[in-house]
């Protein structure tokens, strides 16, 4: 099914939100898609990070829904190769923030095993809770 | 009333057929200009510029021995050439007219309050009256131009300005640094949209070039000094040593059989060798063997170690002894048409052209395409053939935000012949931005695609290779599908945008000519002046300008041809009056003003400073730079600048307030008049002062000013990258920083005096500004005459320091 | 010489292994490293969006620390930081950059701490790899005293030493930082392009798949290669590539495990050191009898 896209002041509102959260000047955007085919983790997500960058562009609120915005690792590859010198995961932080600071988490460290807390250093947990918790 | 012996002015107040009378009391303005000193006739006619009205002036002229004119009327921009005609046909200088611009800057911005628009045209034509009062009666001057040129780069843009000029009877120099002429375009194998072989239509310009009796060809050579201006540069030129008598050579190749040395041929991106001496290329221009020092055993070590070139030589032509030779001529105009040089790919690791075999750039393509055709293949690209599209191009990451312009339909080319040869081929285009603009292009894309060339709109992320097979991996995102492509090519081209050539920076240093941002060599003009520079008299050709293709180079390089021509067919040329000069007996030689001109016009000979009259352009900023005021501009004086202000402030009364707006010819001024035929009210309570430049207003003028009751100072000018004097903002910029100071520690506050930079498309932006002043300065309240007494106390001191006190 | 070093939460449990070994590789160079007295935990990212300050105090407050170092004679008018594990050194190196280029935003992270001294801008993160960088691969060599003959390794650099451009130590594209070591401890060097790969970083704590996919890549490209062992300088990188191979193998029978090291552990290694200082309890993957065959260890040359 083709969705319809309408544009309305919502969707503007929603681009200048995460233009403010992440600083980007997210319209700059070539839809190049050097990010996406820079990404380790693409291959995990729903939508690439080139639309994503195009859903928040067009202040497509549904964006919050996919997955890519929590599979982003923050490694930067996309910030060193964007042609127009955007940085992309700013952008995925700012999105997760959205959701993160409505209280929302998207992880529950008390689900891990037993062997798995015992396994993980805590550096992956710190950082997993800055990332993923409020 | 007072009497001015000096001078015998005659005032003409045109009625513009109502345009003017309808809001202005002419009759008024006639009378008051009357009684002004000086003033021996004041009249009014209805149309001052018609026939009767020029006549009118001549016979006055005649028959009361007048040495001045004002004329009230339109704008100067509009009719001001007309009225210095009519003096010079009376027998007077043309620059003691002076025009008073009372139709778009009073009748009709203040057609709403013609009682105050009235008291305003009065104003203004005092204003005028002291100004034209103090007019110098100067010549017309000219300077000789002769018909000689350089033109510097040998590449299309050069070899097509050579020969307009030539053809058309100049005498010209052409320098090329490589030892053939003929640039990129000798190197690339067929030409889009039109798929003409290169080498086929530019030899035959090459042989024009060395057949045109007007073209002094100098290969192999480099400029290394240019002195002087238009109609009088001095070129210093040096002939790199080529080891081989071009006179005696006849390209037979037999010294090139027994040289032992092989080294990478440039001219084949280093895909193939040649020897130590060698001939450029196959259709080089001039075609002789040379000898590269660099390889060349004998050169390198002693001079008995080879000579096998010597031994075989029927003509005797090789000359180990060869010396490099100054060269040094004069010419009227110059050429630049250095070209560019491709990105060097090594910059952008990801794509891997260092370390990747089958990775090359779109010449490396270029002349594998050629060497196939001719039956020597390099190698054979293989089946699947991918192009990356903006390398080094549009790419933040390499600081090169601009498009090459050239890489999408070169690309495109390239593809098709790769494809055209060989049917079973599988090409890919990655792009970002497909740019088809040109005549034809976009009928050429669709033809590539017909041809079944695949593009796809991703930018390539990374480049990797199979270490086995050496075949490369792209990686890229079809954006048009969101998927992600992770495939194997036999081949991948890059196509390598381009940036000004590094050899062009030391020509444009010794020229001083400007550059833009992306970094190319900047135009005066983008819209009217696209191959004229910031220097008289130098032009630029071809992509030293910008990325461009041979069309657009071609177009360009006659285009500096012609703009050359309409200089040098004048035989001599007028030049402005407009220029700064020196009042010798106040000049004490000591050189603060020499770097405050940035065309390098002032120098000091004996121990008094001299302006380079062909090389000024008349801004006027130098003045401010003198504290004994030695400095000064022809048409603008300082003297002439205070007694216009003094009068144009004269008729304000107790309780009123006045601002000057000090007007930049080029920008400000013009739109001043167009915010007046749009008839956009703004207030009386300001007058405009014309200069050519607003850096011509120096912190003594500006202290004058509001000593003299100015309640605020405007200035207005253009930005920096339309004006003809990019580097009067900066001026304007400290000279205000100067005076603010100065009225800060009299208590006057600094925002009185406030500089902006215009588009003359900005009407509304004048008309705010302007009212923005004067409301400012009323809310501030009157300044009492003593702090405007103290302001121009110990001026020298507070400007210069204690030492010019 | 002496030099402030921060270690950072894992390197005292986890990688106890990293730090001892870059403990005595340091000594064995004629640098102390002091450790950062009352440091704290630097938020191991650095916090992306715009407005959000106070996650960057944890690392600012760490940089308060060298200023007291200096000022407490621990060293000697020396502002370098130096650093181990990648991560701090992204997160402390960004946030420096941060409050440099906006004094605001100082301002404001200093009057937050109104309890500290004000952290004046003037230290510097540097990265335990860029002070050997200074003192010069030929030294290295020259105290290479169990010369890695024949071994190959695979460097493995990751994000957060080479990105974003302005924290990396080395091209983020082209690095050669640990290549230029690796080859001055004897070994030969391995080059594949997954050495800048992401391993997933804390996506290891959400979906280990993920992160083992990722691994599998990684690790089956360099040992495509050629490579026998990994190198790095990180403790979520270690776990990712090391600990995560017991999710690797039950995925992938055929893969064959393959040690990671510290570059620090190979130098003590390639010097020598008394084999102590390896720490190879804490790899997953236990390197000693790869060391063994190539005979580096057990011939009882410890010094
Ligand atoms: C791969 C590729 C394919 C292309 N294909 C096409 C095509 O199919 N169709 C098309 O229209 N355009 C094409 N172009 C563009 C074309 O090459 C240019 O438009 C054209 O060559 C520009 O000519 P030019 O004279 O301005 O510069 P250049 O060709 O660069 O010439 C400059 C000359 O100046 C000389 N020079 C430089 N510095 C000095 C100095 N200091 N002193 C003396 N001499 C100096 C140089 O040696 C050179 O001879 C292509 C470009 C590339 C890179
Ligand atoms: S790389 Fe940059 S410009 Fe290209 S699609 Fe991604 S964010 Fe947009
Ligand atoms: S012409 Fe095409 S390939 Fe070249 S820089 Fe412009 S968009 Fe990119």
């Amino acid at each position: 099914m083709i969705k319809k896209l309408k544009l309305s002041d919502k969707n503007v509102d929603f681009l200048k939100k995460i233009e403010e959260l992440s600083g980007e000047v997210i319209t700059r955007c070539d839809q190049c898609g050097i990010c996406s085919a820079s990404c380790p983790m693409v291959s995990e997500m729903d939508i690439t990070p080139s639309q994503l960058m195009r859903m928040v562009q067009l202040g497509e609120s549904e964006v919050m829904e996919s997955k890519a915005m929590w599979l982003c690792a923050s490694c930067f590859t996309c910030t060193v190769r964007c042609p127009r010198g955007l940085d992309l995961s700013k952008v995925a932080e700012a999105l997760r923030q959205v959701e993160l600071r409505q209280a929302i988490d998207h992880i529950d460290v008390k689900k891990l095993s037993k062997d798995e807390m015992k396994r993980l250093p805590q550096i992956a947990l710190i950082s997993g809770m800055r990332k993923f918790t409020g | 009333m007072k009497k001015d012996s000096r001078a015998r002015i005659g005032v003409y107040v045109c009625h513009c057929g109502g345009n003017i009378s309808e809001v202005v009391d002419v009759e008024e303005v006639v009378g008051f200009a009357g009684k002004q000193p000086g003033v021996i006739l004041s009249k009014n006619h209805t149309h001052m510029c018609s026939d009767i009205g020029q006549q009118l002036i001549i016979d006055d002229i005649e028959e009361h021995d007048l040495d001045k004119v004002v004329v009230a009327a339109c704008s100067p921009q509009f009719q001001g050439e007309t009225f210095m005609r009519v003096l010079e046909t009376a027998g007077l200088s043309p620059y003691v007219v002076q025009m008073a611009n009372i139709r778009e800057q009073c009748a009709w911005p203040h057609f709403d309050t013609p009682e105050l628009a009235t008291k305003k045209a009065k104003e203004l034509v005092n204003a005028a009256i002291a100004k034209v009062r103090f007019s110098e009666p100067l010549e017309k001057k000219t300077m000789p131009i002769g018909k000689r040129v350089l033109v510097i780069g040998g590449g299309i843009a050069g070899i097509q300005a050579s020969l307009d000029l030539g053809d058309a009877g100049f005498e010209i120099y052409l320098v090329e640094k490589e030892p053939s002429i003929g640039g990129h375009m000798a190197q690339l194998s067929r030409t889009f949209p039109t798929e003409d072989c290169s080498a086929c239509i530019l030899s035959p310009k090459m042989a024009d070039v060395q057949s045109n009796p007007n073209i002094n060809l100098l290969t192999y050579s480099e400029v290394e000094n240019v002195e002087g201006y238009l109609g009088n540069f001095k070129v210093k030129v040096t002939k790199k040593p080529r080891y081989v008598d071009m006179d005696k050579c006849v390209a037979c190749g037999d010294c090139e059989e027994v040289c032992p040395v092989d080294i990478p041929d440039e001219f084949e991106e280093g895909l193939t060798t040649h020897t130590a001496i060698y001939t450029p290329f196959g259709f080089a221009v001039p075609h002789r063997n040379l000898i590269d020092p660099e390889a060349c055993i004998n050169l390198q070590r002693d001079i008995n170690s080879c000579g096998n070139c010597i031994e075989v030589c029927k003509e005797d032509a090789i000359n180990f002894n060869d010396k490099p030779e100054e060269i040094e001529f004069t010419v009227d105009t110059i050429i630049v048409a250095t070209g560019y040089d491709i990105f060097n790919p090594s910059e952008k690791k990801v794509y891997g052209y260092d370390k990747f075999k089958n990775v090359i750039t779109a010449l490396e393509m270029e002349r594998m395409i050629v060497k196939a055709a001719e039956g020597n293949p390099i190698r054979d690209p293989g089946k699947r053939i991918g192009f990356i599209q903006c390398v080094g191009s549009r790419d933040e990451q390499v600081g090169r935000e601009y498009c090459s312009r050239v890489c999408c339909m070169y690309a495109t080319k390239l593809a098709s012949l790769l494809k055209h040869s060989k049917p079973e081929r599988d090409i890919y285009v990655f792009y970002t931005d497909l740019r088809a603009f040109g005549k034809g292009f976009e009928e050429y894309y669709k033809r590539a695609q017909n041809m079944g060339v695949k593009f796809i709109r991703g930018r390539v992320a990374e480049v990797m290779e199979d270490s086995g097979s050496n075949k490369v991996i792209l990686k890229a995102e079809d954006t048009l599908t969101r998927q992600i492509i992770e495939a194997e090519f036999d081949t991948v081209v890059l196509s390598v945008g381009m940036g000004l050539s590094k050899s062009t920076d030391k020509i444009a240093e010794m020229l001083r000519l400007a550059k833009s941002e992306d970094g190319f060599l900047k135009e005066a003009h983008p819209k009217f002046k696209p191959v004229d520079t910031n220097r008289e008299g130098i032009f630029l050709a071809g992509t030293v300008q910008g990325p461009k293709d041979i069309p657009d180079t071609v177009a360009q390089a006659s285009a500096a041809a012609s703009r050359a021509v309409r200089l040098m067919n004048q035989r001599e040329y007028p030049i402005e009056p407009i220029v700064a000069f020196v009042h010798e007996e106040q000049c004490d030689g000591c050189e603060l003003c020499i770097d405050s001109c940035p065309l390098n016009a002032i120098s000091i000979s004996a121990e008094v400073a001299e302006v380079n009259e062909a090389l000024c352009r008349g801004c006027g900023s130098c003045v401010a730079s003198c504290p004994r005021d030695a400095l000064d501009l022809h048409m603008y004086t300082n003297k002439q600048l205070l007694e216009e202000i003094k009068n144009a402030l004269e008729g304000k009364e107790e309780g009123e307030t006045r601002i000057l707006v000090v007007a930049d010819d080029t920008c400000t001024y013009r739109l001043a008049d167009s915010v007046g035929t749009a008839k956009l009210s703004y207030t009386t309570d300001s007058i405009i002062i014309r200069v050519p430049s607003g850096s011509r207003i120096t912190p003594k003028l500006m202290l004058a000013a509001f000593k003299l009751g100015a309640d605020g100072i405007f200035i207005g000018e253009c930005e920096d990258r339309t004006s003809p004097f990019p580097h009067s903002g900066q001026v304007i910029r400290e000279n205000i920083t100067k005076v603010r100071e100065i009225l800060k520690e009299e208590g006057i506050k600094p925002e009185r005096l406030r500089f902006v930079q215009f588009v003359t498309i900005m009407l509304k932006g004048f008309v705010d500004n302007v009212n923005g002043l004067v409301n400012y300065a009323r809310e501030a309240g009157a300044i009492s005459p003593e702090k405007r007494e103290k302001l121009v106390e110990n001026v020298n001191k507070r400007l210069f320091g204690e030492e010019y006190d | 010489m002496k030099v402030s070093y921060y270690p950072g939460c894992t390197l005292k449990t986890k990688a106890r292994n990293f730090e001892t070994s870059a403990l005595a590789v340091a000594e064995k160079l004629g640098i102390e490293l002091i450790e950062l007295s009352r440091w704290n935990c630097c938020g191991t990212v650095f916090s992306l969006t715009d407005d959000d300050l106070i996650h960057h105090v944890a690392p600012i407050r760490n940089l308060i620390r060298v200023q007291e170092m200096n000022k407490n004679g621990l060293v000697e008018n020396d502002h370098r930081l130096v650093t181990l594990c990648s991560m701090c050194y992204n997160t402390l190196k960004r946030a420096n950059i941060r409050v440099k280029e906006k004094p605001d935003d100082l301002k404001k992270i200093n009057d937050f701490m109104y309890l500290e001294e004000d952290y004046k801008g003037n230290v510097e993160v540097i990265h335990f790899l860029e002070l050997i960088k200074d003192i010069g691969f030929e030294k290295i060599k020259e105290n290479v005293t169990n010369p890695f003959k024949g071994l190959k390794i695979a460097p493995y650099y990751g994000c957060m030493l080479l990105r974003p451009k302005e924290v990396g130590i080395d091209d983020p594209e082209e690095p050669v930082i640990q290549e230029e070591l690796i080859f001055a401890l004897g070994a030969e060097v391995i080059d594949n392009p997954y050495k800048k790969v992401c391993c997933g970083s804390y996506q290891t704590i959400r979906d280990k798949q993920v992160v083992s996919n990722l691994a599998y890549d990684i690790l089956t490209h360099a040992q495509n290669a050629g490579a026998e062992a990994i190198s790095l300088s990180c403790p979520l990188c270690a776990f990712n590539l090391d600990s995560r191979q017991k999710e690797i193998k039950e995925k992938h029978s055929d893969f064959t495990r393959i040690p990671v090291f510290y570059f620090t552990q190979l130098m003590a290694i390639g010097f020598g050191l008394n084999e102590d200082y390896y720490g190879f309890d804490l790899n997953y993957v236990n390197p000693e009898p790869l060391l063994k065959e190539k005979n580096l260890i057990g011939r009882n040359n410890a010094k």
